[in-house]
């Protein structure tokens, strides 16, 4: 595999009327062609805004620290996205080398334009085609993501296509650029959970066809385990965990991703009690010093946890937690 | 808990009249829930499950007499009255409304920006004239906030100084202040992240075995379904098609519907064995459903009398009850 995308220390900050609050602090991961990406976390968590931030798509209040580094390996060569400033020259990136799938497909969709024009007009401003082969390429995807008698619900409107629909019809727009990476947020959570079965299974053939890398965010740590190969989560604008999708979800080692995998009703046990974890995420106005969760955690050490910021240990090659328990060798 | 029927519903329909049709002909009609008998138990926790447009909004509201009901009836039998929520007059309606509740799915819509907490708890006492001081109020929001975990801080606020699963907890001690002895609960878990669902969730048992409440819990989500609940109902496209107690449903499902639910619930281990049935297609649309079994269109071991014949529920003596032709043949 190639290396596809680079994330050097991300910090994003955003400029309100209470001041100015810290959104995404100093998170780096790096990306492989072909391999999928769950990024998980509570509302609240910074994980849509590092999302968009690999697409410079943040509203304009928006401050990224200057040692902020996102690198996109393209054929023609690495982009410095941070460089990129005039819409023209972002161009090159949105909707074409990075496509994304958005949770809500109704509002993803102008409702007044058939869902084929927009197909079509995003090819011709992408790519050199002309109409009637943009409109071949449209229809061949629709097609190609499951949706029966194609050529008619080229024609149609959002609003007479079902939930299911709509967002492999999202799927296939996205996709029709041939992306080279596909930002997908929560594309699943919306919909119930056999159409979120099929999607699921529609996105796994498509990265095994197309070879895109894809960034998965959601807060469903069993999609996270169906689709990805590794995983990151996120608390309060930091990774406290990241590592391959079987480490992490077999062998959690942050008190955070323990109490999201506790916290998950399973089938297998119905008399397990459910444990949430307790109080709510801080606003970011109010973000603790030290370790951002230290405020909920039940592992909490007291004056280490609220004072430093844990750095990333390695728990094994492919696995590394930010916690200071795990520092101080107690794996458990 | 005892065996008391609290409510009681017999071939209850709702249809809902549709616009257009012939000028002189019969109106068109969705038939949102039809023919749908269902016993709650008194204190029971009853989970009614469904994906999005399979009617199990509609049949919670009727059992509120907030949706039209067509046909049937459905009967709510208490220790000292019993109304026919079909032939209820204006004296008795206004009873029946105090002594039932719904709590909303969003907890951030069902809440007046404009109005604190403690307003918001208050105002159900406060239209159906349970008190008779602003002290015996007082008292008993404050006495349903400390139920609630809310402190008395809370009640002077606006709801949107509140994250997600405070509100939900708002929403709950509304519905609860006039001390109702039936809760539909409809999605109320839906909109939040798990750390807080598990919390929310807790509560509501809690306060259910506290108070001597029975809840109706409407949900699309069956391994929440599967902790909370004493006993399930499956709806598809209007109609029941299975109810038993919640351990044998988990332990034998017996109609394919909700095998293929079951099995469309992602599972935490990434090399979980791809076993399931996947579901293919989407729910049909009411307004023009299919003949004979209306889960003949997907389902994967239709044969022809599925298609002509409506199978009836089938009861037996474990309160297991399934609507399957051929449920039986299907069990090995």
């Amino acid at each position: 595999m190639s290396r596809l995308l680079d994330v050097e220390n991300l910090t994003l900050q955003f400029d309100t009327d209470e001041g100015r609050i810290t959104a995404v602090d100093n998170v780096s991961f790096t990306l492989e062609a072909g391999e999928v990406m769950g990024l998980v976390g509570e509302s609240g968590s910074g994980k849509s805004v590092t999302a968009k931030a690999l697409m410079k798509l943040n509203a304009s209040n928006a401050h990224y620290l200057d040692d902020t580094n996102i690198t996109l390996h393209l054929e023609d060569g690495p982009v410095d996205i941070m460089s990129l400033k005039s819409s023209r020259d972002l161009k090159v990136i949105r909707g074409g080398a990075i496509s994304m799938i958005f949770q809500e497909p109704m509002a993803s969709f102008a409702p007044a334009i058939t869902i084929g024009d927009q197909m079509v007009e995003q090819l011709q401003i992408h790519t050199d085609m002309n109409a009637k082969r943009a409109k071949e390429v449209s229809i061949e995807m629709l097609d190609r993501v499951g949706i029966s008698d194609a050529s008619t619900r080229f024609r149609q409107y959002a609003f007479e296509l079902s939930g299911g629909m709509r967002q492999r019809a999202m799927i296939a727009m996205a996709l029709s650029t041939k992306p080279k990476l596909l930002i997908a947020d929560e594309p699943t959570t919306a919909l119930d959970v056999t159409i979120q079965a099929q999607v699921i299974d529609l996105m796994k053939d498509l990265v095994s066809e197309f070879g895109m890398g894809i960034v998965f965010i959601t807060h469903d740590l069993g999609v996270i385990a169906q689709t990805a190969d590794k995983v990151a989560v996120m608390y309060l604008g930091r990774l406290v965990e990241q590592g391959a999708v079987r480490d992490v979800i077999r062998n959690p080692s942050h008190p955070y991703t323990k109490g999201l995998i506790a916290a998950l009703p399973s089938l297998d046990d119905l008399d397990q009690p459910l444990s949430p974890i307790p109080g709510d995420i801080p606003s970011p106005l109010e973000r603790p010093p030290g370790c951002v969760f230290n405020t909920r955690c039940s592992a909490n050490m007291g004056a280490i946890c609220s004072r430093d910021i844990p750095q990333f240990s390695t728990v094994s090659d492919t696995h590394q937690v930010a916690c200071h328990l795990f520092k101080q060798g107690d794996a458990t | 808990m005892s065996d008391d029927i609290l409510i009681k519903a017999r071939d209850l329909s709702v249809h809902y009249p549709l616009s257009g049709g012939k000028l002189f002909g019969p109106k068109p009609v969705v038939k949102a829930c039809e023919g749908v008998n269902l016993d709650i138990a008194k204190g029971s926790f009853f989970g009614l499950v469904g994906e999005s447009g399979s009617g199990k909004t509609t049949l919670g509201r009727a059992c509120l007499k907030a949706a039209p009901i067509t046909r049937g009836t459905v009967r709510y039998k208490d220790e000292d009255v019993s109304y026919d929520l079909t032939q209820i007059d204006k004296e008795q309606l206004t009873d029946y409304r105090k002594r039932s509740q719904l709590i909303f799915q969003d907890p951030y819509a069902a809440l007046s920006p404009r109005m604190t907490v403690r307003d918001i708890i208050a105002e159900p006492l406060e239209v159906m004239g349970l008190t008779s001081s602003r002290e015996e109020t007082d008292e008993r929001v404050r006495e349903i906030a400390a139920k609630c975990r809310l402190n008395l801080e809370h009640l002077r606020r606006f709801p949107h100084a509140f994250s997600g699963g405070q509100r939900q907890r708002i929403s709950i001690a509304r519905a609860l202040v006039s001390r109702p002895h039936f809760v539909v609960a409809d999605e109320s878990v839906a909109a939040l992240d798990v750390s807080i669902q598990a919390d929310v969730l807790n509560l509501l048992k809690e306060i259910q075995a506290e108070m001597g409440l029975t809840f109706l819990f409407i949900s699309h989500d069956l391994s929440v379904v599967a902790h909370v609940c004493d006993h399930v109902a499956v709806m598809y496209l209007g109609r029941l098609v299975e109810s038993a107690p919640t351990r044998e449903l988990f332990a034998a499902p017996r109609h394919p519907y909700t095998k293929a639910l079951l099995s469309a619930i992602p599972s935490l281990d990434p090399d979980a064995p791809k076993t399931a049935q996947k579901l293919e297609g989407e729910i049909p649309s009411p307004t023009n459903p299919p003949p004979g079994c209306k889960f003949q269109t997907r389902c994967p071991n239709a044969i022809d009398i599925c298609r002509v014949d409506e199978p009836k529920l089938e009861h037996s003596s474990t309160g297991h009850e399934v609507a399957c032709h051929r449920w039986q043949d299907l069990m090995d």
